[in-house]
């Protein structure tokens, strides 16, 4: 008897992206990423405990073009973890769990994400002087 | 009807055993982790640009150390939570799964131990 080839489930290629989906996997890449951001917090510290050529090292590849790129994307990775995590509680206590109130707060975390994020930056550029 | 067992409700587990204490230490450590995250941002935003003995002055102040140190304890516990969670979705080799738990969990644990120190001799070694 034949067996017909029969499609493999799940064909995720086929699948509309959603907001819900994408965001979901967003807080779990995001999550990773500052798992690795933990190195630069792990570095800065040490840096600052040693002074000198130490400090001043890792303050000229923080402030490099590709350390603010990098510092920039690890800042939202946090803002988006953090907002998206609090939603991730109230999902747990049983709260915002239809439909509608799904797509509601997967907007404004990723509104509140990105307020936050430039927030923060426009305070960094403030202090040091530039804004 | 409850399908349950008396001893099962009496230890409040039920058949989840040491999964509910893995759970509920990720969003303990999650909800401690917004506050001091933001006071961290906040206030690196601040010392953006500032020369170490500024960031040396900021670390070595009291509330600054013992936050940071609340804050450290925290992001290392939750993230070697979380990693765990990926590892055991994405790996599917037993041995490998194993070894890669342990591995974050040892790093999680040097990692913190790193920046304990380096808070501590800031803020008493200046």
């Amino acid at each position: 008897m034949d067996t017909r080839e029969r499609p493999l489930s799940p064909h995720l290629q086929v699948y509309k992206p959603q907001l819900t989906s994408t965001l979901s996997i967003m807080h779990r890449m995001t999550g990773v990423a500052l798992a690795v951001g933990t190195l630069l917090l792990v570095w800065w510290l040490v840096a600052a405990s040693l002074g000198g050529e130490a400090f001043t090292t890792i303050q000229s590849i923080i402030g490099s073009w590709f350390g603010r790129l990098l510092l920039f994307g690890w800042s939202f990775a946090l803002f988006y973890h953090l907002c998206n995590g609090i939603r991730h509680l109230f999902w747990d206590m049983g709260k915002g769990l239809d439909l509608s109130a799904a797509y509601r707060s997967g907007w404004i975390v990723v509104s509140l994400a990105i307020i936050l994020t430039i927030s923060a930056w426009i305070c960094g550029y403030h202090s040091m002087g530039v804004l | 009807m409850s399908l349950r067992t008396d001893l099962g409700k009496v230890r409040g587990l039920g058949s989840a055993k040491e999964g509910v204490a893995h759970w509920w230490a990720q969003r303990l450590t999650a909800i401690a982790l917004v506050p001091l995250m933001l006071w961290l941002v906040i206030n690196i935003a601040h010392l953006a640009g500032a020369d170490v003995k500024a960031v040396q002055a900021w670390i070595a102040s009291p509330v600054t150390s013992v936050l940071l140190i609340l804050m450290i304890v925290a992001v290392f516990h939750h993230m070697q939570l979380g990693l765990q969670v990926v590892i055991e979705d994405y790996v599917h080799t037993e041995w490998l799964k194993v070894a890669c738990i342990i591995a974050v969990k040892f790093a999680a644990i040097a990692l913190a131990a790193i920046s304990l120190f380096a808070i501590l001799k800031i803020a008493f070694a200046g």
